[in-house]
């Protein structure tokens, strides 16, 4: 039970700071991908991640804290 | 999109996901009401509703009644001490009560939230920025996104006049002003496709307003860095420990960005805890070379070496490629701000500092204290800025957060909730300033100059910096929480390593030595304070005595950490400002384009040389900058949240909401109170800019003056004229902005004419995403979490069956 438990958490854990620190991002694309482009192979991470900064240099981020 | 996909996006991976089988029809009468279902019959929201039982009515009233108590212990103590933990019950206990009912009263009056209506990221989803993001990532990713160094810094400066003011304006500025301001501005956004502040303006307040924002925005990045970047610069100077670790953090950054571009692509998790074990190894290698002889020189830099150092940093930032030194810093300033908030507040609960600070001090009443000048209306509110109310926070509210919201009914914890969370760090810093021996406080953050004119005839030029700052301390009549004259002393263990408390100038050589600094009179900024009162806490329970140092130096790295962050990003933002507003004459078009080299260049000169000029003259004045910059950056900063607000404000009259308008109005009224009095103040009479600059002019022209204080005193003078300048600006720009709302506000009362069509609202979308609304999902989200499952898995097969 408690072992379940502490196994839960620390899942919850890891799924947050994949979550958080955008390391999950590639497999959230690879999900969409299989549904929306069903049967096509999708990008490998590396070529993923490039995309994506390809992507942030063309939509910067203009907000800023304080 | 599929079940799977769906479970996967919206529960986390510990959790097993609801099944088809999971989901029996047990919802109550009354919760089957609540869900709202769209025309394909899938269950999209829980309609938002104050249920009560009555152990709930219990546990709100239990905490009223502690929140009432503690309120009245922090207003009627005098006298005797009282402990910081009362401060952190009081905050949380108002936040609690504030999120559960007067959020939620604006959330049901203004926002009418409907988890029918899609957000952006459903309306959307690229599958880039308009992506759906879990809400409790975001809602980490929001805090991280709006929390700064600001709260750090301001609170510790206005606590000269005692604690009261600035614990009240930090709790009730925040729940009535900031933290509406972030909710309604990222509502506002959620409503017209995440679009920016200045884009908004545009649509609802035509071509005029927007031009005003977006001319303001950039200016005021410039100011924001520039002050912030002088907080840095003041703890780091004569700092070889402090020089040393913040400056291998560049190096640490680029390691880690070629081991994660290299080594192991998108292995975020890893990079960043390399990142951070490289980085408390700094830290203790610092100690050893303020230590050596031979090695603590080399990294003892003067204020105007610091100042070249980070320009030629932050343009390098912005010219390298991202993922070699702005992302992998990004990583660690983020670890640093969540991790070390929570190590404090253990920290503070363990410690059980009491309060030095009595309620009010003898400076509330006179303008003359020596952390900024000027009466407590308006100038502590302009002061403490951040941690209650930022402007700049209107800005995140629109920027990627409402782009990734997923269902409307989380704007308030995510909006609401962020900002709270913003403002219990400003409560911590106020209980790291109040909790050190006033005498100390004042010593740190007296300048020179003012040690010098406070000292008076008991000053001598051939004592120490300590002894003179014990004699301005001495001539200060400022009492402590006991009602004495305040004292500089020291908790610290004597050699055999027995406590005692040091007193006088053995306590500020004591003080100096414990924490691995040279000196530590006259940091001003609020930095090195705040390192102090931090140290204080986190060594109570993490290494004792000893590590004391190591706390320090993490303390203000945390906070260096957090502003070169914010300098960078500043810069990169200011750039894009400066290029868009570029690309609107004809001729510059080109500027418009972010991936343009040379435009990149050029943009990216102009913002550096902004906040860089900005940075320099603060640097030189001889009354430590700080005092001439806190205005100008308070006043900027708060003046952009009233332009938050008549937005809003705009926003809402629009939509016929009349009798709710008092929500945005009431805080507008009292930030153009607050801002526009302090503005006036400041270009008119004794505590003007432009008195200032004319009492410099007198000195230079006198002839009295010659070298380098001839230099500092046309710095000084400069630096005047330039805050005269920009505080005229401000009062005329925002000014303006202000009237032109109210013409637009009084345009639509006049014509009668309500609703969504006539704003830039995006017209209603059927949304087909359910996620829960709060932090935790409540029993009927965990229920309609499972129904949903189950018809998405049934509406799945119906189509395969059909194809």
């Amino acid at each position: 039970m408690i072992i379940d438990r502490l196994k839960n958490a620390w899942q919850g854990i890891v799924w947050y700071l994949r979550e958080i620190s955008g390391e999950a991002r590639y497999d959230h694309y690879l999900e969409h991908f299989a549904t929306d482009h069903p049967g096509e192979t999708p990008m490998s991470e590396v070529e993923y991640l490039r995309a994506r900064e390809e992507y942030d240099r063309h939509h910067p981020n203009t907000s800023c804290c304080c | 999109m599929t079940t799977s996909a769906v479970n996967a996006a919206a529960t986390p991976a510990g959790t097993p996901a609801p099944g088809t089988l999971e989901f029996n029809n047990d919802y109550t009468p009354a919760e089957a009401e609540r869900v709202i279902r769209n025309s394909k019959g899938l269950p999209v929201g829980v309609k938002p509703k104050m249920v009560w039982t009555w152990p709930k009515a219990l546990l709100w009233a239990a905490i009223a009644i502690v929140c009432a108590c503690g309120w009245s212990i922090l207003a009627v103590s005098r006298g005797e001490q009282i402990s910081a933990i009362w401060f952190v019950v009081v905050a949380l206990c108002s936040y609690a009560i504030a999120y559960r009912f007067y959020a939620y009263y604006i959330q049901m009056k203004i926002m009418r939230t409907d988890d029918a209506n899609a957000t952006p990221a459903e309306r959307v989803h690229d599958g880039a920025n308009f992506e759906r993001a879990d809400r409790r990532v975001l809602f980490g990713q929001h805090f991280a996104g709006i929390s700064g160094a600001g709260p750090l810094v301001g609170p510790i400066l206005a606590a000269q006049m005692g604690y009261l003011p600035s614990v009240m304006w930090i709790i009730l500025g925040v729940i009535f002003a900031g933290a509406v301001q972030d909710m309604l501005v990222l509502w506002i956004s959620a409503k017209r496709r995440g679009r920016s502040l200045g884009q908004m303006a545009t649509d609802e307040m035509g071509k005029f307003g927007g031009m005003i924002l977006s001319i303001f925005l950039v200016v005021m990045t410039a100011i924001a860095m520039a002050f912030l970047a002088l907080v840095a610069i003041k703890a780091m100077a004569a700092s070889p420990w402090a020089v040393f670790s913040i400056g291998m953090t560049i190096p640490i950054a680029l390691l880690m960005g070629c081991y994660q571009r290299f080594l192991r692509p998108g292995r975020v998790i890893e990079t960043t805890l390399l990142g951070f074990v490289l980085l408390v190894l700094d830290i203790v290698a610092g100690g050893y070379i303020a230590d050596s002889p031979v090695l603590a020189p080399i990294f003892t830099l003067t204020a105007p070496q610091l100042v070249i150092a980070l320009v030629i940093y932050s343009f390098a930032a912005a010219a390298l490629p991202h993922w070699l030194l702005v992302t992998p810093r990004d990583y660690l300033s983020t670890l640093m701000k969540i991790g070390t908030l929570v190590l404090l507040v253990v920290g503070i609960i363990i410690a059980n500092p009491s309060v030095k600070v009595p309620a009010l001090t003898e400076l509330a009443s006179t303008a003359t204290g020596p952390t900024f000048s000027g009466d407590l209306f308006p100038f502590l509110f302009i002061t403490i800025a951040c941690g209650a109310l930022s402007g700049f926070h209107g800005a995140v509210s629109s920027g990627l957060t409402p782009k990734a919201v997923e269902k409307e009914n989380q704007i308030r914890m995510i909006g609401y909730g962020s900002m709270l969370v913003e403002s219990f760090t400003a409560v911590i810093a106020l209980i790291a300033a109040i909790t050190l021996s006033q005498g100390l406080y004042f010593a740190t953050n007296m300048s020179a100059a003012q040690i010098q004119a406070t000292a008076g005839e008991s000053y001598s030029a051939e004592a120490s910096a300590e002894a003179n700052a014990v004699a301005a301390v001495n001539a200060m009549q400022v009492s402590d929480i006991e009602g004495n004259q305040m004292q500089v002393t020291w908790d610290s263990v004597d050699e055999s390593g027995s406590p005692k408390t040091y007193q006088g100038e053995e306590a500020l050589t004591k003080a100096a030595s414990d924490l691995g600094e040279q000196t530590i009179v006259s940091r001003t900024g609020g930095a090195t304070t705040f390192a102090m009162g931090m140290a204080n806490f986190l060594k109570s329970y993490l290494g004792g005595q000893n590590s004391l140092g190591f706390w320090y130096h993490f303390a203000i790295m945390f906070e260096a950490l957090f502003i070169l962050t914010t300098v960078d990003n500043g810069t990169r933002v200011a750039r894009y400002q400066i290029g868009e507003m570029l690309a609107n004459v004809k001729r510059l078009k080109k500027f418009g384009d972010p991936t343009w080299r040379p435009g990149n260049i050029i943009t990216t000169l102009v913002a550096t040389g902004m906040w860089g000029g900005l940075l320099w003259v603060g640097v030189a004045d001889a009354n430590g900058g700080i005092n001439a910059m806190v205005p100008i950056f308070g006043i900027s900063n708060q003046l952009l949240a009233a332009a938050c607000f008549v937005l809003v404000t705009v926003c809402v009259a629009k939509m016929g909401y009349k009798k709710y308008l008092w929500i945005p109005v009431v805080p507008l009224v009292w930030d153009v109170a607050v801002t526009f009095t302090a503005d006036f103040q400041k270009i008119f009479g004794p505590l003007s800019y432009f008195a200032t600059a004319s009492k410099y002019q007198a000195q230079i022209a006198s002839g009295a003056l010659e070298g380098e204080a001839l230099a500092n005193a046309n710095a000084a003078l400069f630096n005047a004229y330039l805050d005269g300048v920009l505080s005229v600006f401000f009062l005329v720009m925002m000014g303006i902005f202000v009237i032109v709302g109210i013409v637009v506000v009084a345009k639509v009362l006049a014509a009668g004419k309500f609703g969504a069509e006539t704003t830039s609202e995006e017209l209603f979308v059927e949304s087909e995403w359910f996620a829960p609304s709060g932090l935790i999902a409540t029993t009927l989200e965990k229920k309609v979490q499972r129904e949903y499952s189950a018809k998405l898995h049934e509406l799945a097969q119906n189509a395969k069956t059909a194809a």
